[in-house]
């Protein structure tokens, strides 16, 4: 079995408070935990000291890109990319190649998945082949375990298909995330409708073509009582249409983009491709908004998008080019900044990307889980899936495009200082990054 | 401050207005050289200048690579229909490819907006000039414009406008009228005109305007007679039926209706005010065909500047960054 391990003098970040305490992993769960502990005969000692210890990171949105789209990203890539950026869990986007919209493609990702360290969970798409016409199978790819369907990359544009989804998702008991951008509004833009697209002569994707679609989601929600997750939320207005649903008793959970917490449509100015993305970044008051909603609560995850592209799809131009950035390897770093860097809450941190998106993809410890997947985002107790994260929140990593362990070199971030590094990161107690380094 | 000599010509924002008038002025010394018996001169010898044309074009093109020729640089043209990109080649590499053969200065056309930034960036040493990139610049049009536009005030109180900088154009008032949205012309005629000094007014349906007129330092006109009759400089902008302007009207009919060049609307123009059309015109549409034949109409003068602009733009964009005379 796995070997023993002893996470030695560091800060542990329970959902209620922070306490400095020690942990031992034996058997891929936690076996105890405790203040002054001694490691036991054999085993691994890690050094946590100086560092935070919580639930390994769980991230909603990942496009892993196979099948179809290897060039780009493969399940392996992706989660090596994800174990080097905290992450033991991710959710596969299904805008594969062909897309998630069956059992088959469904069970071919999640076997690949299980060739990795870490949990991948496929969702599986709303519509077949995302094409937003008729629904697809989900019953039976909820029955392999698909907790979440999206048709994501777009949102499903007729309201009329998006209640008869709805009114089927209800009765499975799976939740639909959508991909809020009212095509028609959207006008084929490629970046903000502002000012500053006006000057450059793009297209601009309006705020107002996210907005329209939150607002039509969360009314059928409201009458469906469907289970909604709203993906990458990008503007103040969107968040203002979602407090004021939740003010009505509308059940829904909302994440938000690291690149929407920390960068600007002023960026599109250089006509640099890696900053096209949909939704697209928008302007420094959206982003204002957005830290605050995260930080406050209305926000309930940070999701990274993690959007890998091959060089040839990004050496276009812009009105071209493929929409999307990479996310995993950065976003914790980023979501500390956009808590307020030195002074996050760390209880805050692991909420958003660990606990409560463990909590809506349905990873916890409890939950009718798809067999072979572990537990994710737990409390730190005793007997829980080792799934967990050795943050150093004193360290200030700088991005190095060849250093990243994503197939695709599409970060924004190129030369960035982020705000914390990842010490450790272990899947069901085995040790996958050491010392900030991927373990071969 | 901010001169040509040397640098890119990506958008008219590259220029200050000491580097406006330089082009004005150079362009203005190089129409002398059209005048002459051998139009030729040696200015550029050695040099190559790669056209590469990405969306259709035939005056323009044209015109640069007669530009081209005159300052006797040599000439590298990509048909695009049938080149490699038809083929799936990438812009990245088609222009890296195009680098390898050694070039000076590439000309570049290309439906996308941004996509001369672009290839700014991917070139090791090669001078850009902008011929026009989607809905975002075009300017050597400009510069056209304002020569011709200072040409016609100069000529009105009988001066030469020989090395007059931006004298002719800073007290100016200029109206542009028309689909504005998709207009890379009107973008580069606002920042030009605003740079020389002069007020500029846009006009056209709410539809044909750009999404936001917070970033130009423009006036929306409310009333257009009036603006007309006030105006000193009428800028016309083709309807781009390419770009689906169409679609943003109800009719091309009732476009012309509100917003066209018609004969009425021309009379409303004060004495020495003139009209200005980038070309190809569509008449009937947003110019009325006696409109276009009037003399205030100035689109010939425009296309006879069109070589001396262009040669101004390439023997700048090419030196040193101190200039010599001609």
């Amino acid at each position: 079995m796995s070997e023993i391990l002893f996470i030695h003098g560091g800060l542990l970040v329970r959902p209620d408070g922070t306490a400095q305490a020690d942990l031992v992993v034996r058997d891929g769960v936690i076996s105890e935990v405790g203040v002054g502990l001694s490691a036991p005969g054999g085993a691994r000692v890690l050094d946590a000291s100086g560092c935070w210890v919580g639930p390994g990171l769980v991230d909603l949105h990942t496009h892993l890109r196979e099948p179809g789209g290897e060039e780009a990203e493969t399940v392996a890539s992706g989660a090596r990319a994800a174990a080097k950026g905290g992450y033991t869990a991710v959710v596969a986007m299904p805008n594969t190649m062909p897309a998630a919209d069956n059992a088959a493609v469904v069970a071919q990702v999640l076997t690949l998945g299980k060739a990795t360290p870490i949990d991948v969970l496929p969702a599986g798409a709303i519509t077949l082949g995302r094409a937003g016409e008729r629904l697809a199978p989900m019953a039976e790819m909820a029955a392999l375990g698909v907790t979440l369907f999206t048709d994501d990359g777009m949102g499903v544009q007729d309201s009329g298909l998006m209640r008869r989804a709805m009114q089927y998702a209800e009765g499975l008991g799976v939740t639909l995330a959508e991909h809020c951008e009212d095509e028609a509004l959207a006008a084929g833009g490629c970046m903000n409708e502002s000012a500053l697209s006006a000057r450059l002569g793009l297209v601009g994707r309006p705020g107002l073509a996210e907005e329209a679609m939150v607002a039509r989601d969360l009314l059928l929600a409201e009458d469906t009582k469907c289970a909604l997750h709203l993906l990458h939320l990008s503007t103040a207005r969107s968040l203002a249409l979602l407090n004021e649903a939740r003010s009505r008793g509308v059940v829904v959970t909302a994440e938000v983009a690291p690149h929407h917490l920390t960068l600007t449509e002023d960026l599109c100015a250089s006509f640099d491709t890696v900053y096209k993305v949909h939704p697209p970044l928008r302007s420094a008051a959206d982003v204002a908004a957005l830290r605050e909603g995260l930080a406050k609560g209305s926000l309930d995850a940070v999701a990274t998008d993690h959007a890998p592209h091959a060089p040839q799809a990004k050496d276009r131009p812009f009105d071209e080019a493929a929409p999307g950035m990479l996310g995993l390897e950065t976003a914790l770093a980023l979501t500390i900044e956009a808590l307020g860097g030195e002074g996050a809450d760390p209880v805050r941190v692991f909420d958003v990307l660990s606990r409560t998106p463990a909590r809506i993809a349905k990873l916890r410890a409890g939950d009718p889980r798809l067999s072979g997947l572990s537990s994710h985002g737990g409390d730190l107790s005793v007997g829980e899936d080792a799934n967990l994260v050795v943050i150093d929140p004193s360290a200030r990593p700088v991005v190095d495009p060849d250093r990243l362990q994503s197939r695709s070199r599409n970060t924004p971030y190129v030369g960035r200082t982020l705000a914390a590094g990842i010490r450790h990161t272990i899947a069901t107690g085995a040790v996958v990054v050491l010392d900030g380094e991927l373990v071969s | 401050m901010s001169s040509l000599a040397g640098n890119h010509l990506l958008s008219i924002e590259d220029l200050g207005a000491d580097g406006l008038a330089e082009v004005l002025d150079f362009a203005e010394s190089f129409s002398e050289v059209e005048r002459r018996s051998v139009r030729k001169v040696p200015t550029l010898k050695g040099k190559v200048v790669a056209s590469l044309f990405f969306e259709e074009s035939t005056r323009t093109r044209l015109s640069f690579e007669t530009a081209a020729k005159r300052l006797s640089a040599d000439v590298l043209s990509l048909a695009v229909a049938s080149s490699s990109v038809k083929k799936g080649e990438s812009l990245r590499d088609t222009v890296e490819t195009i680098d390898a053969m050694g070039i000076d200065a590439v000309v570049l056309r290309h439906r996308s907006a941004g996509a001369p930034h672009q290839v700014a960036n991917w070139l090791s040493s090669a001078r850009v000039i902008n011929a026009g990139d989607g809905a975002h610049q075009h300017p050597t049009q400009a510069l056209i414009d304002l020569l011709t536009v200072r040409q016609a005030r100069a000529e009105l109180v009988a001066q030469s406008s020989d090395g007059t900088g931006l004298r002719f154009l800073n007290d100016l008032e200029v109206l542009i009228i028309g689909d504005i949205r998709h207009s890379r012309v009107a973008r580069s005629q606002i920042l030009a005109y605003r740079l020389a000094g002069a007020k500029v007014r846009v006009a056209g349906p709410g539809t044909l305007l750009p999404a936001s007129l917070d970033g130009f330092d423009v006036e929306l006109v409310e009333d257009l007679d009036q603006a007309l009759r006030s105006a000193d400089v009428v800028s016309v902008l083709r309807m781009q039926e390419e770009r689906g302007s169409g679609s943003f009207v109800p009719s091309l009919h009732e476009f012309t209706a509100t917003f066209g060049m018609t004969t009425d609307r021309a009379a409303l123009l004060k004495p020495g005010a003139v009209i200005t059309h980038p070309g190809p015109m569509v008449r009937g549409v947003e110019i009325a065909s006696a409109v276009a034949d009037d003399p205030r109409c100035l689109v010939l003068k425009q296309v006879a500047n069109g070589v001396p602009v262009r040669m101004a733009a390439l023997y700048l964009s090419l030196s040193p960054s101190a200039v010599q005379d001609v």
